[in-house]
């Protein structure tokens, strides 16, 4: 029998969360996530060892449930890969910028992603995201730091109405629930 | 809420993605040793406070994380100015009050 305190178990894993193809939530994959800091030569050298080229500016790279990498701020992005272990992918890494300054934290365990899909996805997401969700100004590829109510997300469009929020552990239940209960306010299209 | 254009990011974002950082372009004294009493307390506690055209800092916490200028009316709070840290203060106009 597995042990239960070695089982990776995400702060999601209770919850029924909504489905449907007006408003859905799903609660992804463990991934392992690095945030990389460095100069240019460090972003040209990270993106041949990771194997994803970092953006040079807002936007994201790569493909969820492979690998990816979103521009976080000039010097800083996050990457992502799902159902790796972060430990060799810290190697890698690492093994290509032996000569070359950077940082590289992993904050694997430090967060959890949400899925959003719908119809009502982008005007769910309104209800606690100040940005402008249109894909006119938050087109598909597009991802950054933002908020959602009080809560820290990053937000990541990955179709039309298809997102993924990376989010702290800890605030994940609350922010499904209150997902779920602006889905349950929405307007009808 | 203000929209305030992101020199970093390179778009207008929601204000409460913001904090705001003070009086920008405030020098601290090289060698505080070396000037008078008045004049730190000047850099310490004495800002410029206008009724109008203000430099000031801002902080993109909730995005791009960074620090960068805004010159903003303090009147009318339209942003005549965003740019980088360590740039010099743009010659903005001065829009006339509303
Ligand atoms: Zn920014």
């Amino acid at each position: 029998m597995a042990d239960p305190w070695l089982t990776p178990r995400s702060p999601l894993d209770d919850l029924s969360l909504p489905v449907g193809d007006k408003f859905a939530l799903a609660d992804m994959p463990p991934a392992a996530r690095f945030v990389f800091r460095g100069a240019e030569a460090a972003r040209a050298a990270c993106s041949t060892a990771f194997g994803v080229a970092l953006p040079k500016a807002l936007g994201a790279a790569g493909s969820a449930g492979e690998r990816a990498a979103l521009w976080l701020g000039p010097d800083e992005w996050l990457l992502l890969a799902e159902g790796e272990s972060a430990e060799t992918v810290a190697a890698a890494i690492e093994a290509g910028l032996a000569d070359v300054s950077h940082a590289l934290v992993d904050v694997s365990h430090r967060q959890v992603a949400l899925e959003v899909t719908g119809r009502d996805a982008a005007r769910v997401l309104s209800a606690g995201c100040p940005l402008d969700l249109r894909t006119k100004s938050f087109p598909v590829g597009m991802a950054t730091r933002t908020l959602f109510d009080k809560v820290d997300i990053t937000l990541w469009r990955r179709g039309e109405t298809d997102f993924r929020i990376e989010v702290w552990r800890s605030f994940s239940p609350w922010l499904a629930a209150a997902l779920t209960e602006a889905a349950r306010g929405a307007p009808a299209a | 809420m203000l929209l305030i254009p992101c020199p970093y990011c390179g778009m207008e974002r929601p204000e409460i993605e913001f904090r705001h950082g003070g009086e920008a372009h405030v020098v601290r004294p090289p060698d505080p040793s070396a000037v008078t009493d008045e004049a730190w307390t000047d850099y310490l506690y004495f800002r410029s406070n206008p009724k109008g055209v203000y430099a000031e800092r801002w902080r993109h916490v909730s995005g791009c994380g960074r620090f960068f200028n805004v010159v903003r009316d303090t009147v009318s709070d339209r942003i005549l100015a965003s740019y980088r840290a360590g740039e010099p203060r743009p010659a903005a106009p001065v829009e006339a009050r509303r």
